[in-house]
């Protein structure tokens, strides 16, 4: 097995799905020679050519709706976004098109698109190259909204999403694109969908999170371990629909939860955890959910240090919920 | 229905005389839905509906230049196209109730019918989105070496979306078989013609994307049918897309919601009616001595009778059950969608029965 980074593990599973599907296309920008900014399609237009790895014009409302075209038509298209904060161009057509068209046609145009976008901060991209935009998704009847954490899911759940018949958001946190390393299988295999996988069992606080948070609230536990808390981690890998077994297993077990996420906190994907678990195990919650997340401010460039919900914020979410007395 | 269109005459895009009465009577055949549906509407049995009268032309004598195998990815005012493509009328006019009749299953509003067993595809209401899809859908078919054209409809208004420009433009470059067909009817709404662009014609903003764009008289069923057949051959010999205007005029209000009179002159409106593309084209057909007032009088006995009882049918099939409310948001009915189907079952059930699918 090859240890792989977190970015060619995506490389890895777009040239499997491509090898082993000739419905499978990727488009959008720079994809082609250049292998796509952060190099994920690096050599797929040399392997399969420019009409399956097709660079398009600079428009994302026409990248996600060529994609819905091609699938329509029977294709596999993967639109790259370049980046999750570039991608509301195309919003009205995953909101209103790719999201519907299943549903509003009765079945007779199901939309198998898997979008993928590197989304979240901490690579010193400011603004506009730093949102996390999971919740505007999830809130869109019709998307499934992924968000790997490790090489060898993103491998494995991005060829799942190729191989299902929904829609699916695929973000990508760009963080860990290089930072995060791992064992990753040769060929094919795949991670199921809407699967959340607890990273580190524990006792007495569940920590809950995806994507480049993971690593931290993985740190945050350790800590907590030190000063005598035990944390179980949840990663929930699938957003929506989430794995609501696990989530309320864990919760129920420990009692007291933490969600985090780079997202702003109102209305973030974290008030839906809170409010889900709060609906389905009340009486067993010895405190009430703690969200620990990016600040109701756009993302700022100097400190997103100071706006992520890193390790050491996380440390005191969980030391605030396990001291929490009704 | 249209005649099948030997392909030497698609090519040339000359139409046989059994073919233009085909499209005549096609053509009356929506006049008479239309008439009908709008009825219906001001009583109050259906919830709103689009009329295409006066445009019926632009509409039909594009979509006869297609195979079936083609695709067509409407706008507001296509429902003729799937007609004309051999879609049925009751389930076309059950679309219009939302009833259990209906291919979409009641989840959109009247006139957004779409049917998979015409390729016709499914239309949202927001303008212009469906270009871009229609430019993917062509280019799949490129990249799969079949040889579908996909005719792409838009109004007047559409071109001034980002979607037009970005399809226009994506097409171009791609040069995939797509033919857009802008039936310019003149009004989007309340906003005229002059107020949306300010070039002349839909037809020559076709130079900034590198395909040529041609202008025909919207209400002229031979014209519009010899241009698209043209524009669709170019597209299935591997020649790429082209931008159609057909100049037509709306006679009638935008929906069933709208008042023309607060924005536009009767003056106007009688102008065009002058120019019906229904009386044009009888007058040509019994010019050929293909018609007379015995074949019209007997063809709309013949339709009246054919819409008064697929309406009849269609309104007498039964409502959806509300439980499909919750089928197909995703290939299979995940967990939550499961819980809240049985909340609404189980507040339902405390109220009245809930009709049973058997």
């Amino acid at each position: 097995m090859a240890t792989l980074t977190l970015v060619q593990a995506i490389h890895d599973a777009l040239r499997t799905a491509m090898r082993a599907d000739a419905r499978v296309v990727v488009l959008g920008e720079d994809v082609g020679r250049l292998g796509g900014v952060f190099r994920a399609t690096l050599g797929l237009h040399e392997e399969f050519g420019p009409e399956r790895v097709i660079d398009t014009p600079l428009a994302e409302g026409g990248i996600v709706g060529a994609a819905i075209g091609m699938a329509l038509y029977g294709l596999r298209p993967v639109p790259e976004i370049q980046f999750a904060d570039f991608i509301y161009p195309a919003f009205d057509q995953i909101v209103n098109e790719l999201a519907k068209l299943r549903y509003r046609s009765g079945g007779e145009y199901p939309c198998p698109v898997v979008i993928r976008a590197p989304y979240g901060g901490g690579v010193k991209g400011g603004h506009y190259h730093s949102q996390s935009p999971e919740a505007l998704f999830i809130h869109t009847a019709g998307l499934k909204v992924v968000v790997p954490s490790t090489p060898y899911d993103a491998k494995g759940l991005l060829l799942s999403a190729l191989r299902q018949e929904d829609p699916v958001l695929f973000l990508e946190p760009k963080r860990l694109y290089r930072a995060a390393k791992g064992e990753v299988p040769e060929g094919d295999y795949t991670v199921p969908l809407e699967s959340a996988a607890v990273r580190r069992e524990g006792t007495d606080v569940t920590v809950v999170a995806w994507g480049a948070m993971v690593p931290e609230a993985l740190e945050a536990a350790e800590s907590a371990a030190h000063a005598g808390i035990s944390c179980e981690v949840v990663d929930l890998r699938t957003l929506w629909p989430v794995d609501i077994t696990t989530l309320e297993a864990s919760a129920r077990k420990t009692g007291r939860v933490v969600v985090v996420h780079e997202a702003a906190r109102t209305c973030g994907f974290g008030a839906e955890v809170a409010a889900l678990l709060q609906e389905r195990c009340f009486v067993h919650l010895a405190a009430p959910v703690k969200r620990v997340t990016g600040w109701d401010t756009p993302f700022p460039y100097a400190l997103e240090q100071q706006y992520l919900p890193l390790a050491p914020r996380i440390l005191a979410g969980v030391d605030e919920t396990f001291r929490f007395v009704a | 229905m249209a005649a099948p269109l030997a392909k030497e005459e698609a090519e040339a895009g000359a139409l046989s005389p059994e073919a233009l009465v085909a499209l005549y009577r096609a053509m009356a055949r929506i006049r008479v839905v239309d008439e009908r549906m709008a009825t219906l509407q001001r009583a109050g049995r259906v919830g709103f509906y689009g009329v295409c009268t006066g445009q019926e032309a632009a509409c039909i004598g594009s979509a006869a230049a297609l195979r079936p195998s083609d695709w067509v990815f409407p706008a507001l005012r296509e429902g003729a196209a799937m007609l004309l493509r051999g879609f049925p009328l009751v389930t076309y006019l059950a679309q219009c109730f939302g009833n259990a009749g209906d291919v979409g299953r009641g989840r959109q509003m009247p006139s957004h019918q779409a049917g998979r067993s015409v390729n016709q595809v499914s239309w949202s209401s927001c303008i212009g989105n469906q270009l871009p899809q229609a430019v993917g859908a062509a280019w799949a078919a490129k990249l799969q070496r079949e040889d579908t054209v996909v005719l792409a409809y838009l109004g007047d208004g559409a071109t001034s979306t980002g979607d037009f420009h970005t399809a226009l433009n994506f097409a171009g470059v791609a040069r995939v078989p797509v033919v857009f067909v802008c039936q310019n009817n003149q009004w989007s709404i309340s906003v005229p013609f002059r107020a949306q662009t300010a070039t002349a014609t839909v037809a020559e903003k076709a130079a900034a994307y590198g395909m040529p764009g041609v202008k025909v008289d919207g209400n002229d069923v031979e014209a519009v049918y010899a241009a698209t057949a043209v524009a669709v051959a170019r597209a299935r010999r591997g020649e790429g897309p082209t931008l159609i205007e057909a100049e037509t005029y709306r006679v009638g209000a935008h929906s069933s919601a709208d008042d023309p009179s607060r924005y536009r002159e009767a003056a106007e409106v009688e102008r065009w009616r002058a120019k019906d593309p229904l009386v044009r084209t009888r007058a040509r057909l019994e010019a050929a001595g293909l018609w007379d007032a015995t074949r019209e009088a007997a063809l709309l006995d013949e339709l009246s009778a054919e819409v008064a009882a697929a309406i009849h049918e269609a309104e007498a099939t039964p409502p959806v059950q509300a439980e499909s409310m919750f089928e197909g948001v995703y290939a299979r009915l995940p967990w939550h969608l499961a819980e809240q189907r049985s909340e609404l079952l189980s507040v339902l059930g405390s109220r009245a029965p809930v009709p049973r699918d058997d």
